[in-house]
C-alpha cells in the first residue's frame, strides 16, 4: 500500500450524477451532506462530473450549496461507461486532490467508484448510512451495515486521499443553500474510437423510476398481499395518507411490481414517518431497509411473523381485509 | 474459451442473528455457503463452456475450509479450482482483495493459460460492498460489465460478447471485446442440477492451493496492515423494541390505529 502525502488533499468533493440531463437526487442529498463536512473540516463543499453538456448543472448544484464545480465536457462521455469516466474523473482527483469524495451508492455510483478507488489506489466505503469527522484526526468516519444489516461497522482511511465513500440514496436531506459557484472546465481529450465499450441499446424497464426516499408515509405489501391485483389496496392507502406504496422481493419476483419499488437490502433503504407492512414477513433484507423508520405498523395472519419484532403496533390480521378498512376509514378523517 | 470465476465463501447471512447482550453476530451453526451471486457466475461460465467449449477455473480466497466451496464449484462443472489462503491475507479489505485475487489469478493463467471472460458475482452477502470485482476489472485493465442480466451474444471468432446489464429502471445491452470481467445478478440463469459426470470429476480433481509462497503476490500489498481502509468499531444497531399488539374488531383496530398515528399526521400537515 501506497502512503501518500495527504496534506496536499482539500476539500469535499460531491459527484453529480446524472442521467438524460437530469441530476440523480440522491447526487443533491450529497452536497447538503458535504457542506455539513467541510464546515467540521474547514474546507469547501465542490460538485463534480463528467459528460457531454454538464454545464448546465451549475445553477443547481449551486442552489444545493457547491461553492466550485469542476467539469469535463467531450461528447464521447455521453453516456455512461465505466472505462472512459472512470479516466476523466481519475484525472480531475489527480490535479486538484480533494481530501473526501462522496459518490451516490446508485447502479451507476457503485459501478464507477469500485474502478476510481483501485485507479487511485485508496480506500472506498460502499454503502454508507452515517458520515461525520473524527474532531481529534479529522478523518472521515463512516458507518456502513453488513450482514444483511445485522452488524454496522465504522470505517475509516488513514493514509490515503481522498476518502472514497458510495452512501445510499435518501439517507440525508437534499436542503437548499445556494451559492454561485465558480465554474472550473477542464479538457480531456478521449474519443470515440478510443472507447471499447459499445452501447448497443438502452430500454426502460416497467414504469418509472420511484425514488421512494421522498416520501414520508410508505405502504408496503409483501407476498401475503395474494396477487397483483391486491397491490391497488396499498396504492388505494397511499393515496389517502399523501405517501406511496412499495413491496418486499418476492413481490418483485412474482412478477407484480417493478425492482424500482422494493424495499430492502437490495432494494431501497427508506426512513420514512410511517411504514405499514402488509403481508410481510420481515426477513432480514426487508428489515435491513426500512427499520429505521419512525412508525412501523404491520398487518400479518401469522403472529409469530418476524414482522411484530420491528413493529411499534402489530395487527394479527388478514391485509386484504385491514388495508380497504384502514383506506375507508382514514379517508373520513383525512379528506376534508 | 477459458473463464476465470472469483468466488467467496460466506457465512448464509440469513442465517446470522444478533446476540444483543454482547453485541456480536452469532455464527455457530450457520452452514458456509458459496456467495449466491457467485453461484450464477460459475452457471454462466460453465454454461458457455458447454456452448464453446474450453475450460472453466475458479479462484477462492479465504481459510483452508473454503475448499468445501470450490467442491461445489467442481461439481457446478469448473474444471480447475485454486484456493488462495495465506495468514497474510487477514483482514484485506476491498482494495487489498483485489489485489491478492488478481496476483493470485496470475498463477492461474500461468497454469491453464490466458483467460477470455472474467467472472464474479454481483457482490457478496455478508460485505454487500460489491467493488471486488470492478476492481479486479481495473487491475487487468479490461472492460468491466456490472450487473448483468443476460448474455446475448458470444462471438469467440470476433473475441466480443454482447451482455444485458441492469439500470435503474431499465437495461442497456452492451457489446465488449474479451477478456473482459462480468458481474452477475440472480436472474441471469438457472443452477442447473449437477450432472453425473460432473460430480465424478468433481471427486477426482484436487483444489490447488496457493499463498505467499509459490505465487509472486507481494506481502506489502495485503492483510489488515496495507488496507486502506480500516474498522474503527463494528456495533449491532440498537435492536427496536418489539412494539405494541393492537386487538380488537376490526373497527376497533383500525380506529386505536388511527389515534396513535394522529399527532404524526398532524405533525406531517396531513390531518
Ligand atoms: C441476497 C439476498 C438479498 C435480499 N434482498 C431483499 C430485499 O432487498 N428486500 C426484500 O424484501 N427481501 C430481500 N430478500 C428476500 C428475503 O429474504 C425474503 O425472502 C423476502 O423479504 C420475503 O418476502 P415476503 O415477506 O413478502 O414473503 P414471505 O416470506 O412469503 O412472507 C409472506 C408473509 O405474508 C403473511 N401473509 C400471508 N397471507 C396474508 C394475509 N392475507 N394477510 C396478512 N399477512 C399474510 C405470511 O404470514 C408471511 O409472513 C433477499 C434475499 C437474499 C438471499
Amino acid at each position: 500500500m501506497i502512503k501518500q502525502d495527504i496534506t496536499q488533499y482539500k476539500n469535499v468533493w460531491v459527484f453529480i450524477e446524472h442521467n438524460e440531463g437530469k441530476i440523480e437526487r440522491v447526487s443533491l442529498e450529497l452536497l447538503s451532506k458535504g457542506a455539513e463536512l467541510a464546515k467540521d473540516l474547514g474546507c469547501e463543499v465542490c460538485a463534480f462530473t463528467v459528460g457531454d453538456k454538464v454545464e448546465q448543472f451549475a445553477k443547481e448544484v449551486g442552489e444545493y450549496g457547491a461553492k466550485k464545480f469542476y467539469i469535463i465536457e467531450n461528447s464521447a462521455l455521453k453516456e455512461y461507461r465505466t472505462e472512459p469516466w472512470r479516466d476523466a474523473i481519475v484525472y480531475l482527483i489527480d490535479k486538484y486532490k480533494p481530501e473526501v469524495a462522496l459518490v451516490g451508492a446508485t447502479t451507476l455510483g457503485r459501478d464507477l467508484a469500485g474502478t476510481v478507488a483501485t485507479k487511485l489506489s485508496t480506500g472506498l466505503t460502499a454503502d454508507t448510512t452515517a458520515l461525520d469527522i473524527d474532531p481529534s484526526t479529522k478523518n472521515l468516519l463512516m458507518t456502513r451495515p453488513t450482514f444483511g444489516g445485522n452488524l454496522m461497522a465504522t470505517i475509516f482511511c488513514p493514509d490515503n486521499r481522498p476518502q472514497m465513500s458510495t452512501v445510499r440514496p435518501g439517507v440525508f436531506k437534499a436542503v437548499k443553500n445556494p451559492t454561485k459557484p465558480e465554474i472550473i472546465k477542464e479538457k480531456y481529450d478521449i474519443t470515440e474510437d478510443k472507447i471499447v465499450k459499445k452501447i448497443i441499446e438502452k430500454v426502460q424497464t416497467g414504469e418509472e423510476k420511484v425514488n421512494l426516499s421522498f416520501y414520508e408515509v410508505i405502504v408496503a405489501g409483501g407476498k401475503g398481499m395474494g396477487k397483483k391485483e391486491n397491490l391497488k389496496l396499498l396504492e388505494d392507502l397511499a393515496n389517502v395518507l399523501g405517501g406511496t406504496w412499495a413491496v418486499s422481493r418476492k413481490v418483485v419476483q412474482a412478477g407484480w411490481a417493478p425492482q424500482s419499488r422494493q424495499v430492502g437490502q437490495t432494494g431501497q433503504t427508506v426512513h420514512p414517518k410511517i411504514y405499514i407492512a402488509a403481508g410481510i414477513s420481515g426477513a432480514v433484507q426487508h428489515v435491513a431497509g426500512m427499520k429505521s423508520s419512525d412508525i412501523i405498523i404491520a398487518i400479518n395472519t401469522d403472529p409469530e411473523a418476524p414482522i411484530f419484532e420491528v413493529a411499534t403496533y402489530g395487527i394479527v390480521g388478514d391485509c386484504l381485509q385491514v388495508l380497504p378498512k384502514m383506506t375507508e376509514m382514514f379517508k373520513q378523517k383525512l379528506v376534508k | 474459451m477459458h473463464s476465470l470465476v472469483f468466488i467467496k465463501q460466506v457465512p448464509d447471512a440469513a442465517q446470522v442473528r444478533v446476540d444483543y447482550e454482547t453485541g456480536t453476530l452469532i455464527r455457530e451453526g450457520v452452514p458456509a455457503i458459496i456467495n449466491p451471486f457467485d453461484t450464477h457466475a460459475i452457471e454462466a461460465a460453465v454454461q458457455i463452456k458447454d456452448k464453446f467449449g474450453g475450460s472453466v477455473s475458479v479462484l477462492c480466497m479465504g481459510p483452508p475450509m473454503a475448499d468445501e466451496a470450490l467442491k461445489k464449484a467442481l461439481a457446478m462443472g469448473a474444471d480447475n479450482v485454486f484456493l488462495l489462503s495465506d495468514r497474510v491475507f487477514a483482514g484485506s479489505d476491498t482494495l487489498a482483495t483485489s489485489y491478492a485475487l488478481w496476483a493470485g489469478a496470475q498463477k492461474v493463467i500461468q497454469e491453464v493459460g490466458p483467460v477470455d471472460i472474467f467472472w464474479a458475482g454481483k457482490q457478496a452477502i455478508d460485505g454487500d460492498t460489491a467493488q471486488t470485482g470492478p476492481g479486479i476489472a481495473t487491475r487487468f485493465d479490461v472492460p468491466l460489465v456490472t450487473y448483468a442480466v443476460d448474455i446475448k451474444e458470444v462471438d469467440p471468432q470476433a473475441r466480443k460478447m454482447k451482455i444485458v446489464r441492469l439500470l435503474e429502471g431499465g437495461t442497456e445491452t452492451v457489446e465488449v471485446p474479451m477478456p473482459c470481467l462480468i458481474t452477475t445478478e440472480e436472474t441471469l440463469n438457472h443452477i442447473r442440477f449437477a450432472p453425473l459426470p460432473y460430480l465424478i470429476k468433481a471427486a477426482r480433481t484436487p483444489v490447488v492451493l496457493l499463498n505467499s509462497s509459490n505465487t509472486t503476490i507481494d506481502a506489502s500489498q495485503c492483510g489488515l496492515k496495507n488496507s486502506p481502509t480500516k474498522v474503527k468499531k463494528a456495533f449491532t444497531p440498537p435492536k427496536r423494541e418489539r412494539g405494541e399488539m393492537i386487538e380488537g374488531s376490526l373497527d376497533e383496530i383500525v380506529n386505536t390505529v388511527y389515534a396513535k398515528i394522529e399527532p404524526m399526521l398532524k405533525q406531517l400537515g396531513k390531518v
